[in-house]
């Protein structure tokens, strides 16, 4: 997926949208995304952003502890392991971040009193974590089989002058940026379900990000379809 | 009879008033609650403030002390925001270790102070490489009345800009820091962010400033963190019902009005405490 571009000074040949989204110009850096690669959960994918790789397993509907149990729906835990060393505080709220998320597009009052566990276990961090967490959870959970009102898609955006937006940006590009932003769309109605952010942006400069990520989200949901395809026509 | 039928049909009763433009609690959907902001009201904290939106309380202490500037940057120093959730402020909790709402409470204010530089990591730093300022910024809450955020944040801003640190110099001879108690200087406060929390009910009221109950039956929060110049620090929306540009649109507006209305409050507040003195 590479497209050089015309505006901007080139960030590996990917996306560079225009501060007034003159010249939409896209190509995400997924890469690839394996499903079912573990045998002991129910659904497992490995999504690859570039370098950056997570890697998703989803057990459920399962049983759980009963201080746990609620007896309308079922409860999503969700356990990120990062690369090295323990879960701190910071995973812990995107762990929440990732919960909620997932909640919104699960279908949970089908299984009430059951557990859905996700695992993310991350393999290698190149930029655009949160986003590549959140498709690696998605496509675990298409994989497992699991209800859902609709999918969802990440897409993390950087700030790093005036005039200029990069998609999907790398750990260099999203270090050099004053902001970043992440933000999730759900598939039903194309609308933002989850935002997330680092830094300072102005009002009209996050709304050009949930347009980039608006325009990106067709992109990834094509991809998502075209990974379970793929898995299927194997076989 | 009305509090059988809230009790009974939580949904129903909030959706009856909802349908009529308003909240059980007499506020239209973009009404905040009453803010109550008091400043320096422990004395033996370096600085601090009781910030109260209708019945959420939270208090603010902020203690200075000194510490070794962290290796890879040695003319910073160090602020420890900590957001404390005790079973006293609502049922929900239980004594022991921080559960995962207060340390997600933690690390939003933590990405605020980060994200709007409130003050500047360079500004703690007494001598490079050798002393700084740690900033212990320890936020309880008393009352869960709900919009625990928008609170945690209005009693920090209030309580940093009350904070007065006492004069330090370090003696040449001795290489030891002396503190003179007798005069202390303000912190350089270089922005003031105010948050506004927005809950949705039944994926299309957007309510402002969410009660307790509200919050509860909400089908997403959402969270918009903006600083004078209407520049957006953070936006904290983790899943529930989407929204649409528009939408987000219409909650920043929201949110550059409420800015104006706190600021005004706590300007008010500094008046009001230097002219006692």
């Amino acid at each position: 997926m590479e497209v050089s571009s015309e505006s901007g000074p080139p960030t590996h040949g990917r996306c560079i949208v225009k501060r007034r989204m003159e010249a939409v110009e896209r190509s995400l850096r997924m890469s690839g995304c394996e499903l079912g690669l573990l045998s002991r959960p129910d659904g497992s994918a490995n999504f690859l952003q570039g370098a950056t790789s997570v890697l998703a397993g989803v057990y459920g509907p399962a049983e759980i502890k009963v201080s746990k149990e609620m007896h309308d729906k079922a409860t999503v835990e969700v356990m990120v392991r990062p690369k090295v060393g323990l879960p701190a505080i910071q995973e812990k709220s995107q762990e929440q971040l990732i919960r909620e998320t997932c909640e919104s597009v699960i279908n949970g009052t089908l299984h009430p009193r059951t557990s859905i566990t996700i695992v993310l276990q991350i393999i290698n961090d190149d930029g655009s974590l949160l986003s590549c967490c959140l498709n690696a959870a998605c496509m675990a959970l298409i994989d497992a089989g699991i209800p859902m009102r609709g999918l969802f898609c990440a897409v993390t955006c950087a700030l790093p002058v005036e005039d200029l937006l990069i998609v999907d940006p790398n750990l260099k590009e999203q270090k050099e940026s004053r902001a970043v932003l992440t933000i999730a769309m759900e598939s039903m109605e194309k609308k933002v379900l989850t935002v997330s952010s680092r830094g300072t942006y102005s009002a009209e400069e996050f709304q050009q990000c949930v347009g980039a990520a608006w325009v990106s989200a067709s992109d990834i949901f094509q991809f998502y379809k075209d990974s379970v395809k793929r898995k299927f026509s194997k076989s | 009879m009305a509090e059988g039928f809230k009790l009974v049909e939580p949904l129903e009763f909030h959706r009856k008033f909802l349908r009529e433009n308003c909240r059980p609690d007499g506020r239209e959907l973009n009404e905040f609650r009453t803010t109550t902001v008091n400043v320096g009201s422990i004395t033996t904290a370096d600085g601090s403030a009781l910030v109260k939106i209708g019945n959420c309380t939270v208090v603010c202490g902020i203690k200075a002390e000194f510490a070794t500037p962290p290796i890879d940057a040695p003319n910073k120093g160090y602020i420890v925001p900590n957001v404390e959730l005790t079973p006293l402020c609502s049922p929900r909790f239980r004594p022991g270790p921080p559960g995962e709402e207060a340390q997600v409470a933690s690390q939003f204010i933590a990405d605020v102070i980060e994200n709007s530089q409130i003050i500047l990591k360079e500004d703690l730093c007494i001598e490079s490489g050798k002393l700084a300022w740690v900033l212990y910024c320890d936020l309880i809450c008393l009352d869960y009345g709900g919009n625990l955020l928008d609170t945690c944040v209005c009693a920090l801003v209030a309580a940093l800009r009350n904070t007065r640190l006492p004069s330090v110099k370090i003696n040449e001879e001795t290489g030891l820091a002396e503190v003179k108690l007798s005069t202390r200087n303000a912190l350089k406060i270089h922005k003031q962010p105010v948050s506004t929390s927005f809950s949705i009910f039944d994926d299309k009221y957007i309510l402002v400033d969410p009660t307790n109950d509200e919050e509860i039956l909400a089908t997403g929060l959402m969270t918009i963190v903006i600083d004078e110049d209407g520049t957006l620090c953070t936006i904290k929306k983790s899943g529930g019902s989407a929204l649409s540009a528009q939408e987000l649109q219409d909650c920043i507006s929201r949110a550059i009005t409420r800015h104006k209305e706190v600021q005004n409050l706590l300007d008010e507040v500094q008046v009001s405490v230097t002219t006692e003195k």
